[in-house]
């Protein structure tokens, strides 16, 4: 069974890491919309292939995965938006899991966004 | 909610995050499967509602917000509960009504028997979710299953032994959870 003594040990082993975090914290942030739309779509999938995939992918310093309600555009669920200083806003739409860990390879690793999973793409 | 939405988690999510959008610092979720019902429990202190808001609530045209004109997580959670021979009923106390006492109780029960209910689906993934998206809110969640086997999860217990420099969203402390649920679901079933 998971111990509150394996918790306390995470929590020391984290504690020791969060002096160590570089200032890149943040820098990349993961929107997921969360409302009722989102999640009918199967939002929640996605939002956890990113938890974990940013994770595995060794970008927890530099990315952060949030949450958001219903941003107006429900038929495009599930919405991800990726915000970076300095560059446009990414919108990617109907997104799925597997979807979601080709953006953290190849755009949030990579750093060049997937034009065809984009609003822009599903609107031509 | 969509035909394609087909376990009883995903409802949770949904319901729950009106909690959470409502502002609440604490939230009780609470499953009770008794016999031929399951009673779903949700319990907050965010900012309530009006009586006519509360009044409004089972119509899918009435909506506080702004980006879109429907507002569907009540009335999918209520059709579901007529659909299986249950109810749904909402409490609230607004914070224009009260500084102190504020918050919403929604109580819906459903025929687990029933053809029209869904499986329950992956609950640790819900919570999980809802832990990620607001760490700073203390949820407390009871899931009391029909071979008499128990879940709990209380955030507010993590947070005293993780103190402040820690949050539950941390990825590690998300999957410690998660392990933990898997785990306590798994001794519950049997």
């Amino acid at each position: 069974m998971k111990s509150i003594e394996e918790l306390m040990a995470i929590k020391e082993k984290m504690q020791s890491k969060v002096s160590l975090r570089n200032s890149d914290a943040g820098e990349l942030r993961v929107v997921v919309g969360m409302a009722t739309c989102g999640i009918a779509a199967g939002a929640r999938p996605v939002l956890n292939a990113f938890v974990e995939g940013v994770n595995e992918a060794g970008l927890s310093d530099k990315v952060m995965v949030t949450q958001t309600g219903c941003i107006g555009i429900c038929q495009y669920e599930p919405v991800v938006e990726v915000y970076e200083e300095g560059k446009d806003k990414i919108t990617y739409v109907k997104m799925t899991a597997d979807k979601a860990k080709e953006v953290i390879e190849r755009h949030l690793k990579g750093g060049k966004p997937i034009a065809e999973y984009t609003i822009g793409a599903a609107t031509k | 909610m969509t035909g394609s939405v087909d376990e009883f988690s995903l409802y949770v999510l949904d319901i729950v995050m009106n909690s959470v959008r409502a502002g609440a610092s604490k939230i009780d979720v609470k499953l009770f499967e008794d016999g031929e019902y399951l009673t779903f429990t949700v319990t907050d202190n965010g900012c309530g509602m009006t009586k006519e808001q509360v009044e409004k609530l089972t119509d899918p045209f009435f909506t506080t917000r702004k980006t879109r004109a429907v507002g569907l997580g009540v009335p999918f959670l209520k059709m579901l509960s007529e659909q299986t021979g249950g109810s749904l009923a909402i409490q609230s106390i607004s914070d224009e009504d009260s500084k102190t006492d504020h918050g919403t109780t929604l109580k819906a029960v459903f025929g687990r028997n029933h053809i029209d209910f869904l499986p329950m689906g992956n609950l640790p993934e819900t919570l999980i979710s809802l832990i990620q998206g607001s760490p700073e809110i203390d949820f407390t969640f009871y899931h009391r299953l029909s071979g008499g086997g128990e879940v709990r999860l209380s955030c507010a217990e993590l947070k005293q032994v993780l103190g402040d420099q820690v949050s539950l969203a941390d990825f590690e402390i998300l999957s410690w959870i998660r392990g933990y649920l898997d785990e306590a679901y798994e001794e519950a079933n049997l």
